[in-house]
């Protein structure tokens, strides 16, 4: 009887395990693996590590860390990889900034209200991303709405390009993550003990200070979810530079699908995202930690 | 201060309301659009709805896109309950903090990379083992059952970690044997949140682009890579009209869904 329920109970487990083993962590040795062959022109489009020769009964293993070599030289890959860095970040921080005050609002609304807000934040992240994305596009053309209305009153009196630059770049990730940074925020604005803010300003505490004081430390937790959920996916994205970005927008992401999709160089693609990850390694294991601690 | 909230703060946050919505609002309004050119208002007209339904492509499309995000959703609902069931009831195993890290790491791994890795896999596997025989269906439904997964193990695992744990105590207890206790106590308690991890698997898988296309095969396109080929050379009013109602469709869905759990929420309420 015992081992019976001992063979389910490891049966239930071993089953979502083996699967995210098998199509979640393998395929990232695999990733590795070919990051260590080089490209060739055949199917599949790279060298085999290890290879019998059956003339001489020799088994070759042969590696190579070319690739990694070649981002490092270029200056192109560095650049694109402080890039990204550069664009997920400070786009993180608009996020936050349009976020909090949201996030605020609905914490402190009535309950009904609150769920009306909450559902207004929620929906777009239901609709696809992809379409949101595309919404951008017909506004910042050079004939577009943003153009029309900065030019009805007279901010500008040319059209100005807005799509295909950094700054659509930074738009458009603020705006398809913002969801991401408001939920983290609501929910530990939520939990916050309001009586806190009182016992504040009877201690003689201005609005501002009970803010940096109480508020902002209290929903550090969230303020770091939240921050996380939108750099990490923001440092490899793809859609966005590639819709709204320019030509010279650089993003590793978009480096990686083009080294894949145009110049075929399975290779070097699994070195550039190999390194990706290693980047990315440290803020997701924060990431964890910040959960458990949440927990 | 306390309930109330200043005029300062209403402004911001409408603002970002309107910054939320403009985008939306403006590409439902432009999908009525009769002028082919899609920012030069020439009045209403349903043409590109017409013309949506009658493009073969993107029609195609969709019910391949439909196919898989039903296979995918429901895979990963069977598999995410597990691994969320498993996370939060079951005490220390072996693997278990790695089991752990599987389950959140997808959620916000870089796409390009999932992608990459899968599709590497694949032409592994295949010339080792002769499976998958090339790329296509099969092979885009195990890439998104995988990213859903997580997405429906967390769903769950909140949920569990909610629920009162006395109930299922009670059950095993009286005699219950793990698997009626699963099925009989702990499953219908936790159907709200399968039910949302389904539909919010459903509509990820509808709607990814960057891991289908790298493990699709030729003549397999998903909706998504459809819109995006079209979308890349620029705006084009038939993807408006289809963005319109796919975004009507799922704000009419979330919306019941919402109301429907705030009745609820009172009726508990009023109860108690």
């Amino acid at each position: 009887m015992l081992s019976k329920l001992r063979l389910g109970r490891t049966a239930v487990i071993l089953v979502p395990m083996l699967w995210l083993a098998a199509f979640f962590f393998i395929p990232f040795l695999v990733v590795f693996k070919i990051s260590l062959a080089e490209a060739m022109i055949a199917v599949p489009p790279y060298s085999p590590l290890l290879q019998w020769d059956s003339s001489n009964a020799y088994l070759t293993f042969k590696v190579t860390f070319g690739n990694y070599l070649y981002l490092f030289e270029s200056r192109f890959y560095l650049d694109a990889y402080l890039s990204s860095l550069k664009i997920a970040a400070i786009s993180t921080f608009f996020a936050l900034l349009i976020g909090f005050p949201i996030a605020y609002l609905i914490a402190r609304s009535r309950p009904t209200m609150r769920t009306i807000l909450l559902a207004l934040v929620i929906l777009p992240f239901w609709t696809s991303f992809l379409l949101r994305v595309y919404a951008w596009m017909a506004l910042l053309k050079k004939n577009g709405l943003v153009n029309d209305f900065l030019l009805a009153t007279g901010i500008i009196d040319q059209p100005i390009q807005i799509l295909q630059t950094d700054f659509a770049v930074y738009l458009g990730i603020v705006y398809t993550y913002l969801p991401f940074m408001i939920l983290p925020l609501y929910t530990t604005l939520e939990k916050m003990d309001l009586n806190l803010l009182d016992a504040a300003q009877d201690l003689g505490a201005k609005p501002y200070q009970s803010f940096f004081l109480v508020t902002l430390p209290l929903v550090k937790p969230g303020i770091i979810a939240g921050c996380l959920l939108v750099f990490i996916p923001a440092v490899g994205e793809y859609v966005i530079p590639a819709l709204l970005g320019g030509s010279d927008t650089l993003m590793i992401g978009r480096v990686l699908w083009d080294e894949f999709f145009l110049n075929r160089d399975w290779p070097l693609a699994s070195a550039v995202a190999v390194v990706m990850l290693i980047v990315l390694v440290g803020p997701i294991m924060f990431m964890r930690n910040s959960n458990k601690e949440a927990e | 201060m306390k309930q109330g909230s200043s005029v300062a703060l209403k402004v911001m946050a409408g603002a970002g309301f309107v910054f939320l919505y403009a985008p939306i609002i403006a590409l439902i309004v432009y999908s009525f659009n009769e002028s082919k050119l899609v920012t030069v208002w020439g009045g209403w007209s349903l043409k590109w709805y017409v013309e949506l339904f009658r493009n073969e492509q993107i029609m195609s499309a969709a019910w391949v896109s439909l196919k898989i995000a039903f296979i995918s959703a429901t895979m990963a609902s069977i598999l995410g309950t597990l691994a969320g069931f498993v996370l939060s009831r079951m005490r220390k195993f072996a693997g278990k903090a790695m089991l752990t890290g599987w389950v959140t790491a997808p959620l916000v791994m870089p796409e390009v990379i999932t992608g990459l890795s899968l599709l590497l896999l694949f032409v592994s596997l295949e010339s080792m083992f002769g499976w998958p025989a090339g790329r296509g269906v099969t092979t885009i439904v195990i890439a998104h059952t995988t990213f859903c997964l997580a997405y429906v193990a967390v769903v769950v695992q909140s949920r569990l970690a909610s629920l009162d744990e006395t109930l299922e105590e009670a059950a095993m207890d009286l005699g219950a044997k793990p698997t009626s206790l699963f099925f009989l106590i702990t499953l219908p308690l936790i159907a709200p949140a399968i039910i949302s991890g389904w539909l919010l698997s459903f509509t990820l898988s509808l709607d990814d682009l960057v891991i289908a296309s790298f493990v699709s095969g030729p003549g397999n396109s998903t909706l998504p890579m459809v819109i995006f080929s079209k979308v890349r050379l620029g705006v084009t009013p038939e993807v408006n009209a289809l963005a319109t109602l796919m975004i009507v469709t799922v704000s009419i869905a979330v919306i019941a869904a919402i109301v429907i759990m705030h009745r609820q929420n009172r009726f508990k309420d009023a109860n108690k």
